[in-house]
C-alpha cells in the first residue's frame, strides 16, 4: 500500500508558550491549559472548534489517561483523543498523528500541547531520581547509570571517531544561549560563554552542568487544522510539508550505534514527502536536551557531513547571521526551557514564528522553510518535521 | 548511613541469568535456529523471532565500548561510590551490557580496553555481573 502523503494537507495556526521557569502558582495541568489558551487565541478559534486533543505525559503529577483528564480539565468532549509516550519525540509524533487524522476526517481541529511543572513541583533531586527511570530498570539501573551519563557515552564515542571537542560541545551551548537572550519568554536571561560552559560542576564527563538541559516549569501548545480551514483564519499559517518517523531502541544497551541513529532514516521519510533537501531549509529546530546532541542531529539531518557537527557550532554556522542554517534561534532546551515533552514542542512554536516573520534580532531572513527534529529516550525515537510559510 | 544498592529484580525472563550471577556465571541467550546470542534476556530472538533459545556461559571477556564517570549519582544509594564508571561493554561472544567498570584503576577505563567480569554482591547471596580491567586493548 501505498503511503498518503501528508504534504500541503495541514497547516500549525495557532501556537502558545505558558510562563516559564520557575512558576510556583501553576500547576502542570494549568501549564498546559495556560499555553492551549494562548495558541487558541493566536488562532482566533474557540473551544467549541476544537474536536480532538493530543498530548504527552507527565512525571511530576500522577494522572493516568492523561488525555482524557486534559479534556476534562480543559471542558472538552473531543471526537479524537489520546496521551502519546515517545519521550522527547512526543510532540512532532503527535503532530503526525493529528495530521493523519485530519486527513482521514477524524477531526478538524486538533489541540496538541504538552507540559509539566518540573522545577516546582518536585525538588531536584526528585526529577533526577525520576529521570533514571529512562534506564533500563533491570541492566541499566542498578549499575547507578544516569542520562546524562548514557548521552556522555554517545559523546565520547563520538569525540574518538570524529575527534569532536568538549569545545565545540559547550559552544553549542553559549551559542544557544545568545539565541535564548534575544527571546522575551526564554528561562535563562543571563549570558553564558564557552568557558564557564567549559568550568561548570562536572556530572557524567564528558559533560558539565552546562552541557546539560534545563528543569523548568514549561507547557506548549499548538492548533492543527486543514490547510482549507487554515487559509480563513487570522494567523499565517505554517503548512506541513513533510514529516518521517524512525525508531531503533529504547535504552542505550540495545542501540545499534552510539554514533549513527535514527535521524537520518526519519529526515530522509520527511525530505521525500516534502520534495525537499537539506539545501532548502532555512531554519532548524534541533533536540538538545545535551550539547552532543544537536551535533549529531544536523549530521544525520544533513546541515554538515558527518563528523562535523561540532565545527559547525564553532564556525559560528548555527548562530542567527551565521551565513549558514541557523539552529535553535529560541535558546533550545538548553536555555529556553525544557519540561518534559514540551521541550521538543518549543522548537515546533518557535519554528513556526520564524515562518511567520517579524521576530526582530531573532528573526532568520527570509525564513521560508523550516526543519524541527524531535528525539526521545537516548537518541532512541525520532520524527522530523518540515513547515513551510507557503505550500510546497 | 549510606543506602543499599539494588538488588536484581529476578522475573521469568531473567531468573536463570541471576541465578547464574549468584554462581558466579555470566549467563546469555544463544538461538538455536538463527546461531545469534544476545543480551538481555527475552522471551524470543530479537533477529529471529525463533523462541528456541538456550542459557550459554560467556567467557566474561569483553572491551569497553564506550563508558562515562559518574560525578553526581542520580541515587541517594549510588553518592558514597562517586566518581565511578559506567560503561558498555561488548562480550567477546558479540553483544554488548552495561555494568560498572569496578577496581582501583577504574578510573583510567579508556575505549578498546579488555576487561573481565567479576561479581558484586548485592546482599543475601544476590549479585550483579561488574567488570575489572583485564590489561591491554581489545
Amino acid at each position: 500500500m501505498s503511503e498518503t502523503s501528508l504534504r500541503n494537507r495541514v497547516a500549525i495556526v495557532g501556537v502558545g508558550e505558558s510562563d516559564i521557569g520557575k512558576v510556583p502558582g501553576m500547576t502542570g495541568l494549568g501549564l498546559n491549559a495556560q499555553a492551549a489558551k494562548r495558541a487558541l487565541d493566536d488562532a482566533g478559534l474557540k473551544p467549541l472548534d476544537i474536536d480532538g486533543l493530543l498530548t504527552a505525559y507527565s512525571f511530576t503529577e500522577p494522572y493516568f489517561m492523561l488525555g482524557s483528564v486534559l479534556c476534562e480539565y480543559l471542558g472538552l468532549q473531543p471526537r479524537f483523543n489520546a496521551s502519546l509516550v515517545v519521550g522527547g519525540a512526543t510532540p512532532a509524533v503527535m503532530l503526525k498523528h493529528a495530521a493523519e487524522a485530519i486527513v482521514a476526517g477524524q477531526a478538524e481541529v486538533v489541540l496538541v500541547t504538552a507540559g509539566e511543572n518540573r522545577a516546582t513541583g518536585q525538588s531536584r533531586d526528585q526529577a533526577v531520581a525520576a529521570l533514571t527511570a529512562v534506564g533500563h530498570p533491570y541492566f541499566e539501573q542498578p549499575y547507578g547509570s544516569s542520562i546524562p551519563g548514557f548521552y556522555a557515552m554517545i559523546a565520547r564515542r563520538h569525540m574518538l571517531e570524529y575527534g569532536t571537542t568538549r569545545e565545540q560541545m559547550a559552544e553549542v551551548a553559549a551559542t544557544t544561549r545568545r539565541h535564548a537572550l534575544l527571546h522575551p519568554n526564554a528561562h535563562m536571561k543571563a549570558p553564558l560563554t564557552r568557558e564557564q560552559v567549559l568550568a561548570a560542576k562536572p556530572i557524567a564527563d564528558p559533560l558539565g552542568m552546562l552541557d546539560c538541559c534545563l528543569i523548568s516549569d514549561a507547557g506548549g501548545a499548538f492548533i492543527v487544522t486543514s490547510a482549507e480551514r487554515a487559509a480563513d483564519l487570522r494567523a499565517k499559517p505554517a503548512y506541513l510539508l513533510g514529516i518521517g518517523e524512525f525508531h531503533t531502541h529504547e535504552h542505550i544497551m540495545c542501540a545499534p550505534s552510539l554514533t549513527e541513529f535514527g535521524a537520518t532514516r526519519s529526515g530522509a521519510a520527511a525530505y521525500r514527502m516534502a520534495g525537499l533537501g537539506p539545501a532548502d531549509i532555512d531554519v532548524a529546530e534541533l533536540y538538545d536536551c545535551f550539547s552532543i546532541v544537536p551535533i549529531i542531529e544536523a549530521e544525520e539531518l544533513g546541515l554538515c557531513p558527518r563528523g562535523e557537527g561540532g565545527r559547525y557550532w564553532l564556525d559560528g554556522r548555527a548562530a542567527i547571521g551565521g551565513g549558514a542554517v541557523p539552529v535553535n534561534t529560541h535558546g533550545g532546551m538548553l536555555s529556553h526551557a525544557h519540561a518534559g515533552a514540551a521541550g521538543g514542542l518549543f522548537g515546533i512554536v518557535e519554528a513556526v514564528r520564524q515562518l511567520r516573520g517579524g521576530l526582530g534580532a531573532r528573526q532568520v531572513e527570509g525564513a521560508e522553510i523550516a526543519l524541527v527534529h524531535n528525539e526521545g529516550g537516548i537518541l532512541s525515537s525520532h520524527c522530523t518535521m518540515l513547515l513551510g510559510k507557503d505550500k510546497a | 548511613m549510606t543506602e543499599t544498592l539494588p538488588s536484581p529484580v529476578v522475573n521469568a525472563d531473567s531468573a536463570p541469568y541471576w541465578q547464574g550471577a549468584r554462581e558466579g556465571r555470566l549467563l546469555i541467550r544463544r538461538c538455536d535456529a538463527c546461531g545469534q546470542t544476545h543480551f538481555m534476556p527475552r522471551h524470543l530472538c530479537p533477529a529471529c523471532w525463533s523462541a528456541d533459545l538456550r542459557w550459554v556461559e560467556a567467557t566474561g571477556r569483553g572491551t569497553v565500548h564506550s563508558f562515562t564517570i559518574i560525578r553526581r549519582a542520580p541515587l541517594a544509594a549510588f553518592a558514597p561510590r562517586v566518581p565511578y564508571v559506567v560503561a558498555l561493554i561488548d562480550l567477546e561472544e558479540g553483544p554488548r551490557m552495561m555494568a560498572n567498570i569496578l577496581g582501583d584503576d577504574a578510573l583510567d577505563t579508556a575505549i578498546g580496553d579488555a576487561v573481565a567480569v567479576c561479581f558484586e554482591d548485592r546482599g543475601e547471596g544476590a549479585a550483579v555481573p561488574q567488570f575489572r580491567r583485564a590489561g591491554g586493548r581489545g
